[in-house]
């Protein structure tokens, strides 16, 4: 910055300059700072991402209900949303009596079936099959949408359709062939889906009866999706299905509640590594400003002297930590901004379910809630070395330095 | 400028410290009077109290006891004393330091470290041309350099531009050659003298240098914290 003839210099150009004198320590603060602001970005944005996902998956399941055989909780709710792994089983019967019931609108049975497909990726897979069937199925997900082709020609026909990404990843279209692995069953290719951004995008579907028969399943079910009437009590209803034997019934806000409480204890933890992160960068900056203000001793003094009052060189050291925590908190923000789907694939990682959208959601009102907490906490931190600086009487700072 | 009007006046003043339980007397008992455009040089022997005679008439201390008055303003009277506040006030007003060492903001140009007093405050009156202040103290041609680049005496008078700038009444200079050579010794010693021939500066000077010393009109030489001669270089 030019200084025209006579005019001033800003003490933010002063604060400015202060902090270039040590331009390492300042940078690693800075750095503190941005690393405690970057989790505590991810943090938010991953607590509010992850709900988002979860209810837009939940909303995509097109039914409130799900009956699945009796068994881990948790394994239930991961079934309902993924359809993973330790599938339990049971009789086609229990249709007959959820239909029975009052509230019900309308009922869809499940077959999920997993194979391991060797010729799946580089070193295989797993390909998940699901057997729906064609008169129910679509009426409850009015949300899938063909991208070519449709549903079954008949209940037991020999038919697959695709979802978006196991299409691409088997390179089919419709009319192709496609062959059960472990099975040597091929299949006509007869749908394929347009991409939903949920599970069914890597789910094949079949006719429930020809999916029981290639895996000797004959009336057997994983589950059963239940849409109950609008007018009828959830809670009500839920408690006549917790009577059938047999089974249990997982209901979206046990899906919801189930999978936020596993999540939170994962939360806890991230949220527990952001405070002590915050808590780090807190004693990065006292350490740096007060350093900087006891090595600059002598100069404050002569400030003084000059006619600089108490309260100038408070805001002046006051400054100074803050642009510390202004840039560390910007920085922090580009880097979640900047690193959020390596995050999000980390989190992935660790999480035992995830839901299929974005993780974390990181928007400007998040950006400016955080660096406007870490430049508050910076500006707490900076009281106390801007308290001594001010407090310093000018000959005591400046004999300071000689004695 | 009123000539010859009183601008400092001690009187009785003391300093005492302890030390321990002991009570040194830095300055014991000295009246002074400075007179505008008075050119001061407090010499004597080390532990004589002139630094520390310098810092009660420059109101960076107070003294113990003793009346001081600055500007016709009472500024100590029998042990009761302005507060820090106040006394940065009248600071401002009246006086520009310099000292031995130069502390000069190493990242800030000349022309930065001398404007960095108008930040806090700009008296009226102050000088409205920083540039000529600087070509007047022979750093024209420095003015966009950084502190490292320039030598000790070009340092100094930075310095002595930097106390210059609010225009003050007295200029304060503590050992203000100490850090430099006999031929910048002599340099900022024929500056001080100009700028209290020319511009009728107030200057108290106080230095163990007899070649700066005597570049003053009056010399003032103290002992054990009492004044044990005054006369003319």
């Amino acid at each position: 910055m030019k200084i025209k003839n006579s005019q001033k210099i800003s003490l933010f150009h002063i604060a400015w300059k202060n902090l270039a004198r040590k331009k390492t320590r300042s940078l690693l603060t800075v750095v503190g700072i941005a690393l405690a602001t970057w989790v505590l970005i991810s943090l938010f944005g991953f607590n509010s991402g992850y709900k988002n996902s979860l209810d837009r998956d939940i909303d995509n399941l097109g039914f409130q209900m799900l009956v699945v055989a009796k068994g881990c909780p948790y394994e239930a709710a991961t079934l309902m949303l993924k359809g993973g792994t330790g599938l339990k089983y049971m009789n086609e019967a229990v249709v007959k009596l959820i239909v029975r019931e009052p509230e019900v609108e309308s009922v869809t049975p499940m077959l999920m079936q997993v194979v391991f497909d060797p010729n799946k990726g580089q070193s295989g897979g797993l390909t998940a099959f699901l057997g729906v069937d064609p008169a129910t199925f679509p009426k409850l997900k009015p949300g899938l949408n063909f991208k070519q082709g449709g549903w079954f020609t008949d209940p037991a026909a020999l038919e697959v359709v695709m979802g978006f990404e196991a299409a691409e990843l088997e390179q089919r279209e419709v009319g192709d062939l496609y062959l059960v692995p472990e099975k040597e069953i091929e299949l006509k290719v007869v749908g394929v889906l347009e991409r939903s951004g949920t599970q069914d995008d890597g789910t094949i579907f079949l006719p429930l009866k020809t999916l029981q028969k290639i895996f000797g399943q004959e009336g057997q079910l994983t589950s059963v999706g239940i849409k109950v009437n609008k007018e009828a009590s959830l809670a009500d209803f839920e408690e006549k299905m917790f009577k059938l034997p047999d089974v249990q019934v997982v209901s979206l806000t046990q899906v919801k509640t189930t999978i936020m409480t596993l999540v939170s204890t994962a939360r806890i933890l991230v949220f527990s590594i952001a405070l002590i992160a915050i808590l780090i960068s807190i004693m990065g900056v006292i350490n740096t400003v007060l350093m900087s203000v006891m090595e600059r001793q002598k100069e404050i003094g002569i400030l003084k002297a000059m006619g600089a009052l108490a309260g100038d060189v408070f805001k002046l050291v006051w400054l100074e930590t803050s642009l510390l925590c202004l840039l560390g908190g910007l920085l922090g923000a580009v880097l979640a901004v900047g690193t959020s789907r390596l995050t999000e694939y980390l989190i992935r990682k660790l999480l035992p379910f995830a839901p299929s959208g974005g993780l974390i959601s990181i928007d400007a009102g998040l950006i400016l809630t955080a660096i406007g907490a870490v430049v508050l906490v910076g500006l707490l931190s900076g009281v106390y070395p801007a308290f001594r600086a001010a407090r310093m009487r000018p000959l005591e700072a400046i004999r300071s330095e000689e004695e | 400028m009123r000539a010859n009007s009183v601008i400092i006046e001690a009187e009785n003043i003391k300093k005492i410290y302890l030390r321990g339980t002991e009570k040194i007397a830095a300055i014991n008992d000295l009246s002074v009077t400075v007179n505008r455009g008075d050119f001061i040089a407090f010499v004597g022997p080390s532990g004589s109290g002139k630094t520390t005679l310098l810092n009660l008439l420059g109101c960076l201390d107070n003294p113990s006891a003793g009346k001081l008055a600055v500007n016709g303003r009472t500024v100590h009277e029998s042990g009761r004393g302005l507060s820090e506040s106040q006394l940065t006030r009248i600071r401002r007003e009246i006086f520009g330091y310099i000292f031995q060492k130069f502390y000069l903001i190493p990242t800030l140009t000349v022309l930065e470290n001398v404007l960095v007093p108008f930040t806090f405050f700009k008296k009226e009156g102050a000088e409205k041309d920083v540039p000529r202040l600087l070509k007047k103290l022979g750093l024209e041609n420095r003015m966009n350099h950084l502190p490292g680049e320039l030598s000790g005496g070009e340092m100094q008078r930075v310095a002595i531009a930097r106390a210059l700038v609010n225009h003050p009444g007295v200029l304060l200079a503590d050992e203000p050659t100490g850090n430099l050579d006999s031929e910048r010794s002599l340099e900022i010693g024929q500056l001080l003298r100009q700028l209290n021939e020319e511009d009728g500066l107030t200057i108290l000077l106080v230095t163990h240098n007899t070649e700066l010393a005597s570049m003053a009109r009056v010399t003032i030489r103290l002992r054990d914290g009492r004044i044990a001669k005054q006369g003319t270089p």
